[in-house]
Protein backbone atom coordinates (compact mmCIF):
# COMPACT_ATOMS: atom_id res chain seq x y z
CA UNK A 1 0.00 0.00 0.00
CA UNK A 2 1.28 2.88 -1.01
CA UNK A 3 1.53 6.73 0.89
CA UNK A 4 -0.77 8.48 -1.44
CA UNK A 5 -3.52 5.50 -1.70
CA UNK A 6 -3.58 5.98 2.48
CA UNK A 7 -4.15 9.52 2.21
CA UNK A 8 -6.94 9.24 -0.69
CA UNK A 9 -8.92 6.95 1.50
CA UNK A 10 -8.43 9.19 4.51
CA UNK A 11 -9.92 12.02 2.47
CA UNK A 12 -12.58 9.77 2.04
CA UNK A 13 -13.49 9.42 5.59
CA UNK A 14 -12.46 12.61 6.86
CA UNK A 15 -15.43 14.20 4.12
CA UNK A 16 -17.33 11.47 5.53
CA UNK A 17 -16.93 11.95 8.95
CA UNK A 18 -16.94 16.22 8.54
CA UNK A 19 -20.75 15.65 6.66
CA UNK A 20 -21.75 13.39 9.68
CA UNK A 21 -20.95 16.18 12.13
CA UNK A 22 -21.94 18.96 10.06
CA UNK A 23 -25.77 18.22 11.20
CA UNK A 24 -24.74 18.47 14.67
CA UNK A 25 -23.26 21.45 14.27
CA UNK A 26 -26.09 22.91 12.49
CA UNK A 27 -28.72 21.66 14.98
CA UNK A 28 -26.62 23.69 17.36
CA UNK A 29 -26.49 26.84 14.54
CA UNK A 30 -29.72 26.42 13.75
CA UNK A 31 -31.64 26.96 17.59
CA UNK A 32 -28.58 29.45 18.34
CA UNK A 33 -29.41 31.54 15.08
CA UNK A 34 -32.99 31.58 15.64
CA UNK A 35 -32.56 32.24 19.17
CA UNK A 36 -30.21 35.16 17.91
CA UNK A 37 -33.31 36.55 15.39
CA UNK A 38 -36.20 36.20 18.05
CA UNK A 39 -33.79 38.12 20.89
CA UNK A 40 -34.03 34.92 23.24
CA UNK A 41 -30.73 33.13 24.53
CA UNK A 42 -31.55 29.82 22.81
CA UNK A 43 -29.93 25.99 24.31
CA UNK A 44 -27.34 27.21 27.23
CA UNK A 45 -27.74 24.83 29.91
CA UNK A 46 -26.01 21.78 28.33
CA UNK A 47 -22.25 22.75 27.90
CA UNK A 48 -20.40 26.01 27.75
CA UNK A 49 -22.64 28.48 25.14
CA UNK A 50 -25.07 25.11 24.31
CA UNK A 51 -22.52 23.62 22.42
CA UNK A 52 -23.31 20.15 24.23
CA UNK A 53 -26.60 20.58 23.22
CA UNK A 54 -26.56 18.37 20.11
CA UNK A 55 -25.05 15.77 21.71
CA UNK A 56 -28.22 15.48 23.99
CA UNK A 57 -30.46 15.66 20.78
CA UNK A 58 -29.20 12.69 19.74
CA UNK A 59 -29.30 10.85 23.30
CA UNK A 60 -32.53 11.72 23.10
CA UNK A 61 -33.78 10.28 20.15
CA UNK A 62 -31.52 7.37 20.40
CA UNK A 63 -33.10 6.14 23.56
CA UNK A 64 -36.94 6.59 22.16
CA UNK A 65 -39.26 4.25 21.52
CA UNK A 66 -38.88 3.07 18.07
CA UNK A 67 -42.66 2.89 16.54
CA UNK A 68 -43.92 1.22 13.44
CA UNK A 69 -47.63 1.46 12.63
CA UNK A 70 -49.50 -1.84 12.30
CA UNK A 71 -50.82 -1.18 9.22
CA UNK A 72 -47.73 0.39 7.61
CA UNK A 73 -45.47 -1.45 4.85
CA UNK A 74 -42.97 -2.90 7.19
CA UNK A 75 -40.04 -3.30 4.38
CA UNK A 76 -40.40 -0.22 2.88
CA UNK A 77 -41.08 1.90 6.12
CA UNK A 78 -37.62 0.27 7.50
CA UNK A 79 -36.20 1.13 3.62
CA UNK A 80 -37.47 4.59 3.65
CA UNK A 81 -34.92 6.64 5.86
CA UNK A 82 -32.01 4.54 4.41
CA UNK A 83 -32.39 5.42 1.17
CA UNK A 84 -32.98 9.21 2.18
CA UNK A 85 -29.99 9.30 4.10
CA UNK A 86 -27.61 6.84 1.62
CA UNK A 87 -28.82 9.87 -0.93
CA UNK A 88 -28.36 13.09 0.94
CA UNK A 89 -24.07 11.15 1.54
CA UNK A 90 -23.62 10.05 -1.82
CA UNK A 91 -24.48 13.12 -3.62
CA UNK A 92 -21.37 15.33 -1.63
CA UNK A 93 -19.15 12.32 -2.89
CA UNK A 94 -18.33 14.55 -6.34
CA UNK A 95 -17.91 17.89 -4.50
CA UNK A 96 -14.46 19.06 -4.28
CA UNK A 97 -13.71 21.18 -0.69
CA UNK A 98 -10.41 22.41 -1.45
CA UNK A 99 -7.58 22.13 -3.99
CA UNK A 100 -4.31 19.58 -3.38
CA UNK A 101 -2.14 18.83 -0.41
CA UNK A 102 1.08 16.71 0.43
CA UNK A 103 0.58 17.09 3.94
CA UNK A 104 4.04 19.39 5.00
CA UNK A 105 5.06 17.57 2.42
CA UNK A 106 4.69 13.97 4.26
CA UNK A 107 3.35 12.77 0.67
CA UNK A 108 5.52 12.10 -2.27
CA UNK A 109 2.88 13.50 -4.52
CA UNK A 110 -0.46 16.09 -4.08
CA UNK A 111 -3.38 14.64 -2.87
CA UNK A 112 -6.83 16.57 -3.98
CA UNK A 113 -9.13 16.97 -1.49
CA UNK A 114 -12.24 15.41 -2.28
CA UNK A 115 -13.73 11.43 -2.47
CA UNK A 116 -14.05 11.71 -6.85
CA UNK A 117 -13.72 13.59 -9.69
CA UNK A 118 -16.06 12.24 -12.13
CA UNK A 119 -15.97 13.46 -15.32
CA UNK A 120 -19.99 14.10 -15.21
CA UNK A 121 -19.90 15.28 -12.08
CA UNK A 122 -22.76 17.56 -11.80
CA UNK A 123 -25.46 14.84 -13.62
CA UNK A 124 -24.42 12.62 -10.82
CA UNK A 125 -25.22 14.87 -8.48
CA UNK A 126 -28.43 15.58 -10.68
CA UNK A 127 -28.78 11.04 -10.77
CA UNK A 128 -28.32 10.91 -7.08
CA UNK A 129 -30.74 13.60 -5.69
CA UNK A 130 -33.54 12.47 -8.13
CA UNK A 131 -32.70 9.36 -6.31
CA UNK A 132 -33.66 11.06 -2.78
CA UNK A 133 -37.43 11.35 -3.67
CA UNK A 134 -37.62 8.01 -3.52
CA UNK A 135 -37.04 7.98 0.35
CA UNK A 136 -39.78 10.47 1.20
CA UNK A 137 -42.38 9.31 -1.17
CA UNK A 138 -41.89 5.56 -0.16
CA UNK A 139 -41.83 7.30 3.33
CA UNK A 140 -45.46 8.62 2.85
CA UNK A 141 -46.78 5.62 1.18
CA UNK A 142 -45.55 3.07 3.69
CA UNK A 143 -46.47 4.89 6.98
CA UNK A 144 -50.38 3.80 5.86
CA UNK A 145 -51.32 7.51 7.04
CA UNK A 146 -53.05 10.04 5.34
CA UNK A 147 -51.07 12.80 7.12
CA UNK A 148 -47.76 10.92 5.35
CA UNK A 149 -49.08 10.15 2.26
CA UNK A 150 -50.34 13.76 1.17
CA UNK A 151 -46.78 15.03 3.18
CA UNK A 152 -45.17 12.64 1.24
CA UNK A 153 -47.37 13.69 -2.47
CA UNK A 154 -46.66 17.33 -1.86
CA UNK A 155 -42.82 16.95 -1.27
CA UNK A 156 -42.43 14.97 -4.40
CA UNK A 157 -44.42 17.48 -6.94
CA UNK A 158 -42.67 20.14 -4.99
CA UNK A 159 -39.12 18.50 -5.83
CA UNK A 160 -39.83 17.36 -9.65
CA UNK A 161 -41.20 20.60 -10.47
CA UNK A 162 -38.30 22.92 -8.82
CA UNK A 163 -35.08 19.93 -10.33
CA UNK A 164 -36.19 21.56 -13.14
CA UNK A 165 -34.94 25.43 -12.50
CA UNK A 166 -32.43 23.66 -10.38
CA UNK A 167 -31.41 22.16 -13.80
CA UNK A 168 -31.67 25.10 -15.49
CA UNK A 169 -29.42 26.84 -13.34
CA UNK A 170 -26.56 24.65 -13.35
CA UNK A 171 -26.70 24.31 -17.04
CA UNK A 172 -26.01 28.21 -17.73
CA UNK A 173 -22.78 27.80 -15.43
CA UNK A 174 -22.09 24.71 -17.49
CA UNK A 175 -21.77 26.69 -20.55
CA UNK A 176 -19.31 29.04 -18.63
CA UNK A 177 -17.25 26.62 -17.33
CA UNK A 178 -17.24 24.49 -20.70
CA UNK A 179 -16.82 21.50 -18.60
CA UNK A 180 -19.36 19.18 -16.47
CA UNK A 181 -17.00 18.55 -13.94
CA UNK A 182 -16.84 20.50 -10.29
CA UNK A 183 -13.08 20.64 -9.86
CA UNK A 184 -12.68 21.70 -13.32
CA UNK A 185 -15.24 24.78 -13.13
CA UNK A 186 -13.50 25.60 -9.55
CA UNK A 187 -10.50 26.31 -11.22
CA UNK A 188 -11.89 28.23 -14.03
CA UNK A 189 -13.00 30.61 -11.52
CA UNK A 190 -9.50 31.63 -9.80
CA UNK A 191 -7.92 34.61 -10.40
CA UNK A 192 -8.93 38.67 -10.81
CA UNK A 193 -10.70 40.49 -13.31
CA UNK A 194 -9.38 44.28 -13.32
CA UNK A 195 -6.96 42.74 -10.36
CA UNK A 196 -9.59 43.47 -7.85
CA UNK A 197 -13.31 41.53 -8.42
CA UNK A 198 -12.47 37.46 -8.13
CA UNK A 199 -13.52 35.48 -11.37
CA UNK A 200 -16.29 33.68 -9.17
CA UNK A 201 -19.49 33.31 -11.48
CA UNK A 202 -21.77 34.79 -9.22
CA UNK A 203 -21.01 38.42 -11.05
CA UNK A 204 -21.39 37.29 -14.48
CA UNK A 205 -24.53 34.79 -13.54
CA UNK A 206 -26.23 36.49 -10.57
CA UNK A 207 -29.91 35.45 -11.55
CA UNK A 208 -28.58 32.03 -12.31
CA UNK A 209 -27.18 32.03 -8.08
CA UNK A 210 -30.45 33.36 -6.98
CA UNK A 211 -32.87 31.13 -9.10
CA UNK A 212 -30.11 28.13 -7.84
CA UNK A 213 -30.67 29.11 -4.12
CA UNK A 214 -34.70 29.09 -4.42
CA UNK A 215 -34.86 26.08 -6.28
CA UNK A 216 -31.98 24.73 -3.79
CA UNK A 217 -33.99 25.75 -0.38
CA UNK A 218 -37.20 23.91 -1.81
CA UNK A 219 -35.40 20.68 -2.82
CA UNK A 220 -34.39 20.67 0.34
CA UNK A 221 -37.89 21.70 1.94
CA UNK A 222 -37.12 23.77 3.95
CA UNK A 223 -38.80 27.54 5.05
CA UNK A 224 -40.78 29.43 3.58
CA UNK A 225 -41.28 25.83 0.93
CA UNK A 226 -41.55 23.11 3.98
CA UNK A 227 -44.91 22.19 2.75
CA UNK A 228 -44.52 18.49 3.23
CA UNK A 229 -43.71 18.83 6.84
CA UNK A 230 -46.61 22.02 7.28
CA UNK A 231 -47.38 21.42 10.94
CA UNK A 232 -51.11 23.38 10.68
CA UNK A 233 -51.90 21.02 8.10
CA UNK A 234 -50.52 17.45 7.91
CA UNK A 235 -48.98 17.08 11.77
CA UNK A 236 -45.55 16.78 10.39
CA UNK A 237 -46.10 15.56 7.09
CA UNK A 238 -44.14 12.43 5.67
CA UNK A 239 -42.02 11.82 8.66
CA UNK A 240 -45.71 11.88 11.41
CA UNK A 241 -44.80 7.88 11.86
CA UNK A 242 -41.53 7.96 12.23
CA UNK A 243 -39.36 7.87 15.97
CA UNK A 244 -36.21 7.70 17.26
CA UNK A 245 -33.38 6.38 15.19
CA UNK A 246 -35.47 6.50 11.72
CA UNK A 247 -37.08 9.84 12.55
CA UNK A 248 -33.16 10.65 13.01
CA UNK A 249 -31.98 9.25 10.31
CA UNK A 250 -34.62 12.01 7.76
CA UNK A 251 -33.05 14.99 10.02
CA UNK A 252 -29.39 14.15 9.42
CA UNK A 253 -30.80 13.85 5.66
CA UNK A 254 -31.97 17.09 5.85
CA UNK A 255 -29.56 18.66 7.14
CA UNK A 256 -26.71 17.35 4.70
CA UNK A 257 -29.13 17.89 1.88
CA UNK A 258 -28.80 21.72 2.91
CA UNK A 259 -24.70 21.13 3.39
CA UNK A 260 -24.39 19.68 -0.36
CA UNK A 261 -26.78 22.52 -2.09
CA UNK A 262 -25.05 24.96 -0.23
CA UNK A 263 -22.03 23.50 -1.45
CA UNK A 264 -22.44 23.11 -4.99
CA UNK A 265 -23.88 26.85 -4.71
CA UNK A 266 -19.66 27.47 -3.10
CA UNK A 267 -17.97 25.40 -6.11
CA UNK A 268 -19.99 26.91 -8.88
CA UNK A 269 -20.74 30.33 -8.42
CA UNK A 270 -18.79 31.07 -5.67
CA UNK A 271 -15.49 29.76 -6.88
CA UNK A 272 -15.08 27.28 -4.35
CA UNK A 273 -11.81 27.25 -2.49
CA UNK A 274 -10.43 30.28 -4.56
CA UNK A 275 -10.34 33.60 -2.71
CA UNK A 276 -8.43 36.56 -1.72
CA UNK A 277 -5.60 37.46 1.35
CA UNK A 278 -5.14 33.13 2.27
CA UNK A 279 -2.48 31.26 0.80
CA UNK A 280 -3.26 28.31 -1.88
CA UNK A 281 -2.85 25.71 1.14
CA UNK A 282 -5.38 27.00 3.16
CA UNK A 283 -7.93 27.53 0.65
CA UNK A 284 -10.43 25.21 2.50
CA UNK A 285 -10.91 27.79 5.04
CA UNK A 286 -12.33 30.01 2.15
CA UNK A 287 -14.60 27.29 1.12
CA UNK A 288 -15.91 26.54 5.02
CA UNK A 289 -16.41 30.22 5.30
CA UNK A 290 -18.40 30.76 2.00
CA UNK A 291 -20.51 27.21 3.40
CA UNK A 292 -21.44 28.78 6.44
CA UNK A 293 -22.20 32.21 5.21
CA UNK A 294 -25.14 30.09 2.68
CA UNK A 295 -26.12 28.19 5.46
CA UNK A 296 -27.05 31.25 7.98
CA UNK A 297 -29.05 32.32 4.86
CA UNK A 298 -30.78 29.28 4.95
CA UNK A 299 -31.50 29.58 8.47
CA UNK A 300 -31.86 32.98 8.51
CA UNK A 301 -34.60 32.80 5.78
CA UNK A 302 -36.57 29.76 7.60
CA UNK A 303 -37.37 32.66 10.76
CA UNK A 304 -37.97 35.85 8.71
CA UNK A 305 -39.93 34.65 5.33
CA UNK A 306 -44.03 33.07 6.24
CA UNK A 307 -44.35 29.44 4.36
CA UNK A 308 -46.00 30.20 1.12
CA UNK A 309 -49.22 28.41 -0.05
CA UNK A 310 -49.34 25.08 -2.01
CA UNK A 311 -50.85 26.74 -5.15
CA UNK A 312 -48.38 29.67 -4.95
CA UNK A 313 -45.65 27.49 -4.78
CA UNK A 314 -46.62 25.26 -7.69
CA UNK A 315 -47.82 28.61 -9.73
CA UNK A 316 -44.36 30.27 -8.67
CA UNK A 317 -42.42 27.44 -9.58
CA UNK A 318 -43.79 26.52 -13.16
CA UNK A 319 -45.00 30.13 -14.13
CA UNK A 320 -41.89 32.30 -12.82
CA UNK A 321 -39.20 30.23 -11.94
CA UNK A 322 -38.99 27.91 -14.95
CA UNK A 323 -39.38 30.27 -17.22
CA UNK A 324 -36.92 33.08 -15.94
CA UNK A 325 -34.06 30.17 -16.30
CA UNK A 326 -34.80 29.18 -19.47
CA UNK A 327 -34.38 32.80 -20.43
CA UNK A 328 -31.11 32.95 -18.22
CA UNK A 329 -29.99 30.19 -19.77
CA UNK A 330 -30.39 31.18 -23.71
CA UNK A 331 -28.96 34.50 -22.91
CA UNK A 332 -25.91 32.87 -21.52
CA UNK A 333 -26.19 30.47 -24.10
CA UNK A 334 -26.06 33.04 -26.69
CA UNK A 335 -22.77 35.56 -25.27
CA UNK A 336 -21.15 32.24 -24.70
CA UNK A 337 -21.43 31.66 -28.90
CA UNK A 338 -20.63 35.54 -29.17
CA UNK A 339 -17.94 36.32 -26.76
CA UNK A 340 -16.68 32.57 -26.14
CA UNK B 1 -16.55 -10.03 -12.33
CA UNK B 2 -18.12 -6.17 -12.02
CA UNK B 3 -20.55 -7.26 -15.04
CA UNK B 4 -21.47 -10.48 -13.80
CA UNK B 5 -22.80 -8.76 -10.32
CA UNK B 6 -24.49 -5.72 -12.01
CA UNK B 7 -25.87 -7.66 -15.19
CA UNK B 8 -27.16 -10.26 -11.95
CA UNK B 9 -28.47 -7.37 -9.95
CA UNK B 10 -30.52 -6.33 -13.44
CA UNK B 11 -31.37 -9.56 -14.31
CA UNK B 12 -32.69 -11.01 -11.05
CA UNK B 13 -34.88 -7.63 -10.30
CA UNK B 14 -36.24 -7.96 -13.39
CA UNK B 15 -37.17 -11.48 -12.77
CA UNK B 16 -38.65 -10.02 -9.71
CA UNK B 17 -40.46 -7.24 -11.16
CA UNK B 18 -42.83 -9.86 -12.60
CA UNK B 19 -43.19 -12.13 -9.97
CA UNK B 20 -43.98 -9.18 -7.29
CA UNK B 21 -47.80 -9.08 -6.43
CA UNK B 22 -47.81 -6.03 -4.60
CA UNK B 23 -47.12 -3.14 -7.47
CA UNK B 24 -45.50 -0.96 -5.39
CA UNK B 25 -43.10 -3.72 -4.99
CA UNK B 26 -42.18 -3.94 -8.21
CA UNK B 27 -42.56 -0.34 -9.45
CA UNK B 28 -38.92 -0.47 -6.72
CA UNK B 29 -37.58 -3.35 -7.96
CA UNK B 30 -37.74 -2.06 -11.82
CA UNK B 31 -36.04 1.24 -10.40
CA UNK B 32 -33.33 -1.13 -9.32
CA UNK B 33 -33.03 -3.13 -12.59
CA UNK B 34 -32.54 0.13 -14.18
CA UNK B 35 -29.97 0.84 -11.79
CA UNK B 36 -27.65 -2.40 -12.29
CA UNK B 37 -28.06 -1.73 -16.30
CA UNK B 38 -26.70 1.87 -15.27
CA UNK B 39 -23.89 0.03 -13.36
CA UNK B 40 -23.42 -1.79 -16.77
CA UNK B 41 -22.87 1.52 -18.86
CA UNK B 42 -20.48 2.40 -16.57
CA UNK B 43 -18.37 -0.66 -17.26
CA UNK B 44 -18.65 -0.04 -21.17
CA UNK B 45 -16.96 3.07 -20.24
CA UNK B 46 -19.46 5.79 -20.88
CA UNK B 47 -20.54 7.64 -17.82
CA UNK B 48 -22.89 10.01 -19.99
CA UNK B 49 -24.92 7.11 -20.46
CA UNK B 50 -25.19 5.45 -17.52
CA UNK B 51 -26.12 8.83 -15.52
CA UNK B 52 -28.61 9.89 -17.97
CA UNK B 53 -30.14 6.32 -17.96
CA UNK B 54 -30.67 6.93 -14.10
CA UNK B 55 -31.89 10.83 -14.20
CA UNK B 56 -34.31 10.13 -16.90
CA UNK B 57 -35.76 6.42 -16.03
CA UNK B 58 -34.89 5.43 -12.58
CA UNK B 59 -35.49 9.31 -11.84
CA UNK B 60 -38.00 11.04 -13.72
CA UNK B 61 -40.15 8.29 -15.13
CA UNK B 62 -40.35 6.04 -12.48
CA UNK B 63 -41.11 8.86 -10.23
CA UNK B 64 -44.48 9.06 -12.42
CA UNK B 65 -45.12 5.42 -12.08
CA UNK B 66 -44.83 5.61 -8.55
CA UNK B 67 -47.57 8.12 -8.58
CA UNK B 68 -50.03 6.18 -10.52
CA UNK B 69 -49.29 3.48 -8.30
CA UNK B 70 -49.75 5.40 -5.13
CA UNK B 71 -53.07 7.37 -6.22
CA UNK B 72 -54.70 4.36 -7.84
CA UNK B 73 -53.78 2.70 -4.48
CA UNK B 74 -53.64 -0.72 -6.38
CA UNK B 75 -54.37 -3.61 -4.32
CA UNK B 76 -52.16 -7.11 -4.43
CA UNK B 77 -52.77 -9.40 -7.52
CA UNK B 78 -55.14 -12.10 -7.13
CA UNK B 79 -53.53 -15.27 -8.69
CA UNK B 80 -54.09 -16.66 -12.47
CA UNK B 81 -56.68 -18.50 -13.09
CA UNK B 82 -55.94 -22.16 -13.70
CA UNK B 83 -58.12 -24.41 -16.01
CA UNK B 84 -58.37 -28.09 -15.81
CA UNK B 85 -55.67 -28.32 -17.59
CA UNK B 86 -53.59 -27.08 -15.13
CA UNK B 87 -51.88 -24.47 -17.68
CA UNK B 88 -53.04 -21.03 -16.68
CA UNK B 89 -55.12 -19.13 -19.20
CA UNK B 90 -55.97 -15.65 -18.46
CA UNK B 91 -57.97 -13.17 -19.86
CA UNK B 92 -57.58 -11.27 -23.11
CA UNK B 93 -54.68 -8.84 -22.02
CA UNK B 94 -52.50 -12.08 -21.01
CA UNK B 95 -52.91 -13.61 -24.12
CA UNK B 96 -52.02 -10.16 -26.11
CA UNK B 97 -49.09 -10.10 -23.20
CA UNK B 98 -48.12 -13.84 -24.24
CA UNK B 99 -47.87 -12.82 -28.50
CA UNK B 100 -46.01 -9.52 -27.57
CA UNK B 101 -43.48 -11.42 -25.41
CA UNK B 102 -43.33 -14.17 -28.56
CA UNK B 103 -42.54 -10.82 -30.78
CA UNK B 104 -39.74 -9.73 -28.71
CA UNK B 105 -38.44 -13.24 -28.23
CA UNK B 106 -38.06 -13.66 -32.33
CA UNK B 107 -36.89 -9.92 -31.89
CA UNK B 108 -33.81 -10.71 -29.77
CA UNK B 109 -33.17 -13.80 -31.22
CA UNK B 110 -32.85 -12.05 -34.32
CA UNK B 111 -30.46 -9.64 -32.82
CA UNK B 112 -28.38 -11.82 -31.28
CA UNK B 113 -27.70 -13.46 -34.81
CA UNK B 114 -26.48 -9.98 -36.16
CA UNK B 115 -24.31 -9.31 -33.46
CA UNK B 116 -22.27 -12.55 -33.78
CA UNK B 117 -22.37 -11.83 -38.20
CA UNK B 118 -21.39 -8.01 -38.37
CA UNK B 119 -18.13 -6.25 -36.24
CA UNK B 120 -17.87 -3.23 -34.97
CA UNK B 121 -14.63 -1.31 -34.61
CA UNK B 122 -14.73 -1.02 -30.82
CA UNK B 123 -12.16 1.25 -30.66
CA UNK B 124 -14.10 3.87 -32.74
CA UNK B 125 -17.67 3.12 -31.31
CA UNK B 126 -16.15 3.84 -27.43
CA UNK B 127 -14.54 7.19 -28.64
CA UNK B 128 -18.13 8.42 -30.38
CA UNK B 129 -20.10 7.40 -27.02
CA UNK B 130 -17.73 8.78 -24.40
CA UNK B 131 -17.42 11.65 -24.26
CA UNK B 132 -20.46 14.71 -23.60
CA UNK B 133 -19.11 16.98 -26.10
CA UNK B 134 -18.82 14.13 -28.82
CA UNK B 135 -22.58 13.13 -27.88
CA UNK B 136 -23.97 16.57 -28.33
CA UNK B 137 -22.32 17.53 -31.66
CA UNK B 138 -23.38 14.40 -33.11
CA UNK B 139 -27.01 14.55 -31.65
CA UNK B 140 -27.68 17.93 -33.16
CA UNK B 141 -25.78 17.67 -36.66
CA UNK B 142 -26.07 14.07 -37.74
CA UNK B 143 -28.97 13.10 -36.07
CA UNK B 144 -30.68 16.17 -36.08
CA UNK B 145 -33.66 15.06 -38.34
CA UNK B 146 -34.49 12.49 -35.67
CA UNK B 147 -33.85 14.50 -32.80
CA UNK B 148 -36.48 17.07 -33.45
CA UNK B 149 -38.83 14.60 -34.85
CA UNK B 150 -38.15 13.08 -31.64
CA UNK B 151 -39.50 16.08 -29.51
CA UNK B 152 -42.19 16.93 -31.51
CA UNK B 153 -43.61 13.84 -31.16
CA UNK B 154 -43.40 13.83 -27.39
CA UNK B 155 -44.92 17.61 -27.88
CA UNK B 156 -47.82 15.84 -29.39
CA UNK B 157 -48.35 13.21 -26.90
CA UNK B 158 -47.98 16.25 -24.44
CA UNK B 159 -50.54 18.48 -25.94
CA UNK B 160 -52.55 14.57 -27.00
CA UNK B 161 -52.92 13.72 -23.09
CA UNK B 162 -53.84 18.05 -21.95
CA UNK B 163 -56.52 17.74 -24.77
CA UNK B 164 -57.85 14.18 -23.78
CA UNK B 165 -57.68 15.62 -19.75
CA UNK B 166 -59.74 18.49 -20.30
CA UNK B 167 -62.37 17.05 -21.99
CA UNK B 168 -63.86 15.56 -18.53
CA UNK B 169 -62.78 18.75 -16.76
Amino acid sequence: MDLVYIAHIGVILFTFFMLLNSAAVLVLMERKVAAFLQQRLGPNRTGPWGTLQPVADILKLLFKEELRPLAADRWLFALAPILSVTAAFSAFAVVPWGGTTTLFGLLPEPVPLRVADVNVGILVLFAITSMGIYGIVLAGWSSNSKYSLLGGLRSSAQMISYELSYGLALGAVLLLGNSLSLTDIVNQQSGYWFGVVPRWFIFIQPLGFVIYMIAGIAETNRAPFDFPEAEQELVAGYHTEYSSFRFALFFLAEYVNMVTVSAVATTLFLGGWHGPFLPEWLGWLWWLAKLFALLFFYIWMRWTLPRYRYDQLMHFGWKVLLPVAVINLLLTAAAVLYWG
Amino acid sequence: MLFYVLGGIAVIASLLVVGQRVPMYSVLLLIVSFIGLAGLYVLLDSPFAAVTQIIVYAGAIMVLFLFVVMLLNAPREEALVRSTLGVSIGGRPLRVGAILALVFLAELLWAFWRAGRTTVDAGEAVASVSSVRQIGVELFTTHAFAFEVTSVLILVAMVGAVALAKRHL
